[in-house]
């Protein structure tokens, strides 16, 4: 049984010398993606100007980026715009892989430990780059040996078990969703498959949005001032959804 | 028994102990969850939106600790390492 877009092979690519590159269906998947989103973004902002927006499609990505950016300030990101490009990619990316997911034929990329692992990578390094871009060299990495010197190491076993976690999160979801699928399919075929369909797709949209939340916490609690991260986060997150909430009612 | 009767039992009856103990904690953490949310709404109903987002995000923390079981229950029923290494060991013996 596949369990993984990675084992099923789509061509191969001669690749000379170092042998040949096996070009499995998670890369062409992802190329779909990303033209998919690249396409779409530029449509949407064909000819865009301060003027109201006229098309659907500019209206629709506009209130999703405002969704972004609402949420952004709400984990306490401060100036969205700064986290904008690399937590937005990220969400965008998960969100349509994992919803492309109920197309068949398609195996999500993000069902293959390759590419959740690749961007677990990527939120392990934009959280020393933005803390350092944030408190300076020093700061940061003063935040290791807070409270003591003795806890270096924990903090450093827990930035990389973090990043492990939230690859094998997103990868056992979108796979466990098409692997129960598949399971039902020769069970209890036609009718189940399609329950279980649907509730993939509702455990996509939230991993989609629990990695990127997940990122933008790990980065705000690296380039924040204080220096514990559970007591800096949850009043700035409580106080951020109040703000959002009273932004909302007026 | 042969390497390979006892590396395929063992396996076997390892995933389904690991999928069936290991969701125990998240089932009994998921309960827990939900019910304070609902009761957390029943006292605050303004707040729902508040809550409903950050239940969803905490019911989805607490059931990766389930999905880490499943990943590791699919590994050893699909992906296992040690099965490869048991065939080829035998057919290493058997060929050579």
């Amino acid at each position: 049984m596949e369990i993984t877009p990675d084992s099923r092979i789509l061509f191969v690519l001669p690749g000379g010398p170092l042998g040949d590159l096996s070009v499995s269906a998670t890369i062409v998947n992802t190329w779909i993606v990303m033209a998919i989103l690249v396409i779409g973004g530029r449509i949407a902002t064909v000819g865009i100007g301060p003027a109201t927006p006229t098309s659907r499609w500019r209206l629709a990505v506009e209130l999703l980026i405002e969704m972004i950016r609402n949420q952004i300030r709400a984990i306490g990101g401060g100036d969205p715009a700064r986290y904008l490009p690399f937590v937005g990619t990220l969400f965008l990316f998960t969100l349509l892989s994992n919803v492309l997911g109920v197309v068949p034929g398609f195996m999500s990329p993000t069902g293959s430990l390759s590419t959740a692992v690749a961007l677990a990578l990527c939120v392990l390094v934009a959280v020393p780059v933005y803390g350092i871009a944030e408190n300076g060299l020093f700061n940061y990495l003063r935040r290791y040996i807070r409270p003591t010197p003795l806890m270096a190491p924990f903090n450093v076993i827990g930035e990389i078990s973090r990043t492990i976690a939230l690859a094998v999160r997103l990868y056992g979801n979108v796979m466990s969703g098409m692997v129960v699928a598949a399971i039902l399919l020769s069970v209890a075929p036609f009718f189940f498959p399609v329950l279980l369909q649907l509730l993939g797709l509702l455990t996509g949209v939230i991993q989609a949005y629990i990695f990127a939340v997940l990122a933008m916490v790990y980065i705000v609690s690296a380039s924040g001032q204080e220096a514990g991260a559970a007591e800096s986060r949850t009043p700035t997150k409580g106080a951020g959804a109040h703000s959002t909430s009273k932004e909302r009612n007026p | 028994m042969d390497a390979l009767t006892v590396i395929a039992a063992v396996s076997i009856v390892t995933a389904g102990l690991t999928i069936a103990l290991g969701s125990i904690g998240p089932a009994l953490g998921e309960a827990r969850t939900a019910a304070q949310a609902l009761q957390a709404i029943a006292q605050q109903p303004d707040e729902a939106n508040t809550i409903t987002r950050t239940l969803f995000v905490s019911l989805a923390m607490i059931e990766s600790t389930a999905i880490y079981c499943f990943v590791v229950a699919m590994i050893l029923l699909f992906a296992n390492p040690f099965w490869d290494w048991a065939i080829e060991a035998a057919t290493r013996t058997t060929g050579g």
